[in-house]
């Protein structure tokens, strides 16, 4: 149940969804003959990085420095995947030339329907959001974050998030 | 236009002894930078910072906290042990300097070379680094770097807080000034 004042923090935060509801299932190709669904990471934390295309300079930085960052999420049990609507040919050859090690996801046909389902879809741009979604174990997002398209948002409200999820298992 | 969320990134680990500084302790503003040395835009702000102390003099603090981006600049890490241990020999600043002047060459045979320059113990220096002595500090200054908002290189943090936006000589300047004039 979505109670009016999470309903207004929606609205305000252009309708990405919020801490307390549960992350839409999906599959997505990684490449083009692997696929990734959520539901394949139950029991582990997951940091979703919707970000909106591979090579320009922010998400560069951005993914990046979460790369940097792989040790720490798995030791918080967090598992990283990036998301964009760039397809699997185009992640595979960033993630190279990047030396990336963790999945991208190609949110690619139909175009951004993930992104849509998480309310980090700019239409006008036909772009993901740069959003942020860390879920628990159980798949429920316990933090959400949009930061402004051209701010790379950075690590430490994940890192706060998957700390707080390790220390306060969320009420059944 | 939607509301956003926005956060002040404050720097978590406020500058202490542990810091290679440059300038009195207690001067109006702390500059504090997180830097990688193979990143060709620290290489930038390296000489505008130059410009920046020689204009502010003892009003500025500057200290430096390293950020290596590894997997896309493999020498990063060894450039920061490098300078570990040449402050382990009281000469962060030399070999900063040296680094940051030198920034297309930073292999191993490299960073011997600038301990000879430097006149350092170059033994010890060698052993350092081939023990990776220096790594945890290194990695210490970058998660400090992540956990303040730290989201790529250069980062500047003025008395404690982010700066966002450009970082040329006249934008810097001005908002050293800012700082300055709400610490007086």
């Amino acid at each position: 149940m979505t109670t009016m004042h999470e309903g207004s923090a929606r609205e305000a935060h252009r309708g990405i969804l919020q801490a307390g509801t549960a992350g839409p299932a999906f599959t997505l190709n990684t490449t083009p003959d692997q696929t990734v669904s959520l539901e394949d990471f139950r029991g582990q934390n997951v940091i979703l990085a919707f970000y909106p295309a591979d090579w320009s300079p922010v998400c560069g930085d951005q993914v990046v420095l979460y790369n940097e960052l792989l040790r720490e999420f798995r030791r918080l049990n967090g598992a990283l995947l990036g998301i964009s609507v760039d397809g699997v040919w185009c992640h595979s050859a960033f993630a190279a030339a990047r030396h990336l090690h963790f999945p991208l996801l190609a949110d690619f046909e139909p175009k951004g329907a993930v992104a849509k389902l998480y309310g980090a879809y700019r239409t006008k741009d036909g772009v993901a959001e740069r959003a942020l979604f860390v879920l628990d174990g159980e798949g429920v997002i316990r933090w959400s974050y949009l930061s402004p398209i051209g701010v790379n948002p950075g690590a430490d409200g994940i890192l706060e998030a998957l700390e707080t999820i390790t220390k306060t298992p969320r009420a059944a | 236009m939607a509301q956003l969320q926005s956060r002040v990134a404050r720097l978590v680990v406020p500058v202490s002894e542990r810091d290679h500084t440059y300038g009195p302790a207690d001067a109006p503003v702390t500059l504090v930078e997180y830097g990688d040395y193979q990143c060709p835009y620290c290489g930038q702000a390296y000489g505008i910072l130059k410009t920046i102390q020689s204009r502010f003099g003892r009003r500025l603090r500057f200290a430096y906290r390293h950020f290596p981006l590894a997997e896309i600049h493999p020498l990063a890490v060894g450039a920061a042990e490098a300078a570990e241990a040449a402050a382990a020999q009281g000469r962060f600043w030399e070999m900063h300097d040296l680094l940051y002047e030198n920034q297309p060459v930073l292999g191993e045979s490299d960073l011997m070379r600038y301990a000879h320059q430097l006149e350092l113990d170059v033994a010890r220096f060698v052993n350092e680094l081939a023990r990776h002595t220096y790594e945890g500090r290194v990695r210490e200054d970058f998660m400090s770097g992540v956990r303040s908002g730290v989201n790529g290189t250069p980062t500047f943090f003025i008395n404690g807080i982010r700066h966002d936006g450009p970082w040329d000589v006249d934008t810097l300047t001005e908002a050293l000034m800012v700082a300055a004039q709400l610490h007086a």
